[in-house]
This record gives structure tokens, sequence and C-alpha cells, in this order.
């Protein structure tokens, strides 16, 4: 196969028709640009739409749930084994709040290759109190530093930083919704009662906001041994423990062996968000289905044109079969051509397509509830790239090849008598 | 076989049927040579099957039945790529209505056969193709677009071209039947020096009874056979 002679033929029949190639090249281009470029923006908001829930999220969060026992003591006399027994109005078994032996728990999770942190949270309720105003709330005690590395904090505290939470353990950051209502800002002090009826004073170094407003309106942060102190306890006193893992694909498996081990409630981030997961699912469903038709309606642009070349070039296709090309060749010179419209096609679709994604990426989009947003969020995964130039390449081919292999058959006898 | 060694093509019992739109036999039972250096023009009525002929003998047309032997050797049953070679490498074509690749310049399409046998690097084959069209003294045409010259000069491109390979044989269905009676002659010329100096021959169909009488032989069909394959009307 003599490749510079059959490319040449092409080169020349398509500079020849500048136009039609010229066409046919922008179908991919427009194709590939377009896909990049909704794929890039689609997936940009699906990752932040997850973020929003996900990347807050514990993998699997450990905490005594308090329920009923679920054995209750007749059913363990040997006496009424035998027989039919009800307990009427069954309440739940007082239980600690806190987990028992949370620390040596803790260090054998962070030992565990498949965890990449543990956080350590007190959970609890307060009221925030300004004059003779009580309002309802939630304090987390937490080490502030490792959930900005494990769970980005930092993207939803709008003003002051975690970090000075850290290095005080008078401070709190309190939600932005708490801070509306009582007029607060940043360096006031406010006063919180424990549930036990302490009251402390706590300095504000920053205003959380977490775009969900049942959250922003109750909850605040503070250290972890602030929490404890509010509770009265000591440093053994770990309500929650929150893992995050290497891979989430994990979480479930992992939650149960946890909680059968440690007799222990374990919530993997599956079970407690399956409904969004499915959101999630759907929504790329809908970006890959556009994209390919997409995709699909510039191959059979190509398609089209190349039909209408090879009846045009009729006559050229009989005199090179006369002259000793065979069906072959003829049939690799539309096939070239057919990918050379794809390459070229394709290519400037890649560089259209990132343009178009770095100008939405651009383009201003401020909403209340996500503080961090500035512009539209737009997923440059080097993917979609790949993917763009592999389909333009597999779907000019495709396009190519029907009308190539029409023009391998063509009877050379057939041409000349009919002229 | 050395007998037959110094024929460059031999027809042995050809038939060929039409079966669109009915069952038709075009050429019955043909047997006929060609030598080497002989300059031979085929001649008869339209429809009397001559163009079909040609175009087994080019190996175009596989669909019939009978033997063919290009320089000795069979060529009938071989496969398509193998008849492309043949033709590449062994035949030069020229048609009444000159099939040049319009987008191409006249010297790319003197080149094309020659670059697609790959036997000569391009600067050998540009040599060669320059060479041809100054011999049908058209050399300054080489860069103009095949589709911006006149008729005669088409014909004469199209002769280059087949020449480009060095083959064994020349067809042409009718070489001059598009042209005027200058440019006639002017075709015929070179073919009969081609064919004196080169010792190349030639397969011509004509209808042009003038062109043909001026060939070494003429073999006259009717209806499908051979009715006469004489000298010459004139010389005998």
């Amino acid at each position: 196969m003599n490749w510079s002679v059959i490319l040449g033929i092409s080169k020349t029949h398509l500079l020849s028709r500048k136009k039609q190639s010229a066409i046919a090249a922008l179908g991919v281009t427009f194709g590939i640009g377009t896909f990049i470029t909704l794929a890039s923006f689609m997936t940009g908001l699906n990752g932040l739409l997850d973020g929003l829930i996900l990347n807050r999220t514990p993998h699997i969060r450990l905490y005594n749930e308090i329920a009923p026992s679920e054995q209750q003591p007749v059913e363990l006399l040997d006496e009424f084994s035998e027989s039919f027994n009800l307990v009427r109005s069954v309440k739940p078994k007082r239980s600690l709040q806190r987990i028992h032996n949370a620390l040596p728990i803790m260090n054998q999770l962070k030992n565990d290759p498949r965890v990449r942190g543990v956080i350590p949270q007190v959970q609890s309720s307060v009221h925030y109190l300004a004059g003779s105003i009580h309002l309802n709330g939630i304090v987390n005690g937490t080490n502030v530093l490792d959930e900005v590395r494990l769970f980005n904090l930092n993207d939803y505290i709008v003003e002051g930083s975690a970090s000075s939470l850290a290095r005080n353990i008078n401070a709190i950051i309190l939600g932005a919704g708490v801070a509306d209502k009582l007029s607060l800002k940043i360096g006031d002090r406010i006063q919180i009662r424990s549930s036990n009826g302490a009251i402390f004073p706590l300095k504000i170094v920053g205003l959380y906001q977490s775009g969900l407003a049942d959250i922003d309106n109750v909850q605040s942060y503070v250290n972890l041994s602030t929490a404890q102190r509010l509770q009265g306890e000591g440093k053994h006193y770990i309500t929650d423990l929150n893992l995050k893992l290497y891979d989430i694909e994990e979480a479930p498996g992992m939650a149960s062996a946890l909680s059968e081990s440690l007799d222990i409630t374990a919530l993997d981030i599956k079970t407690a968000n399956a409904q969004f997961e499915a959101g999630t699912d759907i929504r790329n469903l809908i970006t890959y289905a556009v994209s390919i038709t997409l995709l699909i309606v510039a191959g059979f642009g190509i398609y089209n044109i190349l039909n209408m070349m090879i009846y045009e070039k009729m006559n050229d296709i009989a005199i090179l079969k006369a002259t000793g090309f065979s069906g072959n060749d003829v049939k690799y010179i539309f096939i070239s051509q057919a990918m050379l419209i794809g390459i070229i096609g394709g290519a400037l679709g890649l560089l259209i397509g990132s343009g178009l994604a770095h100008l939405i990426d651009q383009v201003p989009f401020e909403v209340d509830a996500l503080p961090t947003l500035k512009t539209f969020p737009v997923n440059h995964d080097p993917n979609f790239y790949l993917i763009g130039i592999i389909f333009a390449l597999f779907a000019t081919f495709f396009a190519g090849y029907l009308p190539a292999s029409k023009a391998r058959k063509i009877d050379p006898v057939d041409i000349i008598r009919g002229q | 076989m050395s007998i037959e060694k110094q024929y460059i093509l031999e027809a042995r019992a050809i038939n060929k049927y039409f079966t669109e739109p009915v069952r038709f036999h075009v050429l019955k039972d043909l047997n006929f040579k060609v030598k080497k250096g002989e300059f031979v023009s085929i001649m008869g009525k339209s429809g009397c099957g001559k163009s079909t002929l040609l175009y087994i003998l080019s190996t175009m047309d596989t669909q019939y039945e009978g033997e063919l032997y290009l320089n000795g050797s069979l060529v009938t049953g071989k496969p398509g790529k193998e008849l492309a070679y043949v033709r590449n490498a062994e035949i030069g074509f020229v048609f009444q209505f000159h099939y040049l690749l319009p987008e191409f310049s006249v010297l790319e399409n003197v080149m094309l056969p020659a670059k697609k046998l790959g036997l000569k690097n391009t600067e050998q084959i540009r040599e060669d193709a320059i060479e041809n069209l100054s011999l049908l003294g058209i050399e300054h045409l080489a860069t103009q677009r095949a589709s911006r010259i006149s008729g005669g000069e088409k014909q004469r491109v199209a002769i280059a071209r087949a020449l480009i390979n060095e083959p064994s044989i020349i067809m042409g269905d009718e070489p001059t039947g598009n042209l005027d009676s200058h440019n006639s002659n002017v075709v015929f010329d070179i073919l009969k020096e081609l064919c004196q100096e080169k010792q190349l021959s030639l397969l011509v169909v004509t209808h042009d009874l003038d062109f043909a009488n001026k060939t070494d032989r003429i073999i006259e069909m009717a209806d499908g056979m051979i009715i006469n394959q004489s000298l010459p009307f004139s010389t005998e």
C-alpha cells in the first residue's frame, strides 16, 4: 500500500473543494466543541451539587443512636422462652450518648489503611443568648483543621478563618443565619448556654454558611475541648467519629463491619444519601445522551458530504481503477479523506470546546446559597478531550467507510460505457 | 510456448453475455493475437461489441468466458488486486473522453500511475513524466490544471500518462473520436511513431476508417464476431 500516493490524492480532493471540506470539518468541529463545552459545564455543575452534600458528609459516621433495646429482659428468661411474650409501651434504653472507648477506637481507625482521616466530634444542643432572646442551636465541637483538610470547611466559612478558631479555645465560628438574626459580626462576643445551664461567652472568629438555611440557622463550630467543657465532660467525651475513606465505594461494607464489631451505629454515605446518588446518575446520563446525539449528527453530516462527493467523483474513480489503482486503494482514498476531515475538524473542536469551557468558567455566577462560588463551575477534565477526539475519529471513520466501500465496488466499465 | 511469447496479447475463445435487460450473446467465440510492435485497429458498427471486447482485453471486465493471455501468461481468473497491478504495469489506456483527473495538474496526472507502481522515486518519475510530455510536445502545460487545457491537449496528456510505466501495450477506445481532423492526425502520428520507435503494441477501437486504414492491421467485427482480420483496405 502506497500511502503517500493515496494521501496525496485525498489532499488534492479535499483542497480542490475547500468549501465543502470546510463544511464537513465544521460539522465535526461543532459536534466535538459542543460535546466538550456541554460535558465540562454539566459535570462541573454536577460536581458542585455533589460537593454541596457529599464533600461535607462523612463517608462513615459512628455514633450511639437512641433506640429501644431489641431484646426485652423477659425474653432472656428460660421460663418464658417457650411462651408468647408481649411487652407494651417499650421505651428507649437510657444509654451513654458518648462513644464508649472513643479514643482507642479512633487510634485503631487512624491506622487502618483504607481510612484517610478520622475526626472526633462532640455535638451539643445549646441556646444562643441575646438579652432575653434564647435561640435554639447546635454547637459542633471538632478538630477544625482536620475538618478543613477532609471536609473542605474553608469553602463554607464566608468571613474569618478556621485557623483563628484553632488558635483560640474561647472562640466560635457562628452560623450565618444565627449571626443575621442576632445581628452579630466577627469580633463580637456571644453567650451560649449549654443544656446543663452553664453559660459561656465565646468570641466570634468566623461566619459559616453552608447554603442550606436549616443548617445555617442553628449550627456553629467550636474546638473539641470547648464543646467538652460546654458539656462539663473530660477529653474522653466524644459523641461522633466521622470517617473519610480513600475509596467511597468501600463505605457500606466497612460501616456494617464496624457496626458489628464495635456495637455502635455506623451510618455510611451511600445509605444516608441514596436518593442523591440517583439524581447524579440521571444528570450524568442526560449529559452523555445529549453529547452523543450531537456527535452522531456530526457523523451523519460527514456521511452525506462524502456520499455526494463520491457521486461527483465517479469519473475519477473509474480512471483511477483503469490506470491500476485497486478497489482497496480507492476505498482508502475516501476513508482517508473522511479521517482527515475528522482529525482537522476534531482538533479544531477541541480548541473551540476548550475556549468555550474557559469562557463559561469566567462568567460570573453568584448565589447566596453557595458563598464561595463566584463563576460558573466548569470541570476541565482531560478525559473529555480524549473522548472527543476518539469519537471524532471513530465517527468519521464509519461515516467514510460506507461511501468508501461503495466507491470500492464501482465498476469502471459502467462509468466509461455510460459516457 | 516459444512462439506465443512473441505475442503481446492473445484472446482465445472469448464469449460474453449481457444479462440485462435480457440475456444476449454479445461476443461470440473471438480468437486473435497482437504481435509486439504491431498497430492494430478494431472496427465495426455501433453495438457490434468492439468496446465490450476492449474492456475485456483491458482486464477491467471479468465477466466473460474464454482465456486471455498477456505477455504469454494467463490473466483470466486472477484476483482484482493482481488485475489492477497488470493494468498499472502492462497496459496503458487512452479513452475517447480523455479522462484526466480534473483537479490535478497535467504533470501529476501523468505521474500518478508511476507513483502507484512505486518502482521509481518521485524525482525520477517527475523526470520521466516531463520527458513524455516533451515527446508529445506539451511540456509547457505541465503545471496547468488538467481541467484548463484543450481537448487535443488532454488526449496527448492521456497518451503521456499511458506511457509512463512503459507498458507492453496501449489500448485506445476511440482515442480520436472526440477530436477534429487536425488533432486526430497529430494523435495518430504520435501513436504510430511510438509503435515504430519503442516497439510498442497498439490496439485501438475506432469508427474512423481513415485512421484505421493507416494501421498495420484491421480487425473487423459485426454482431459480436470477427468477420475479417485483414491488412488495411487500402493496401489490399
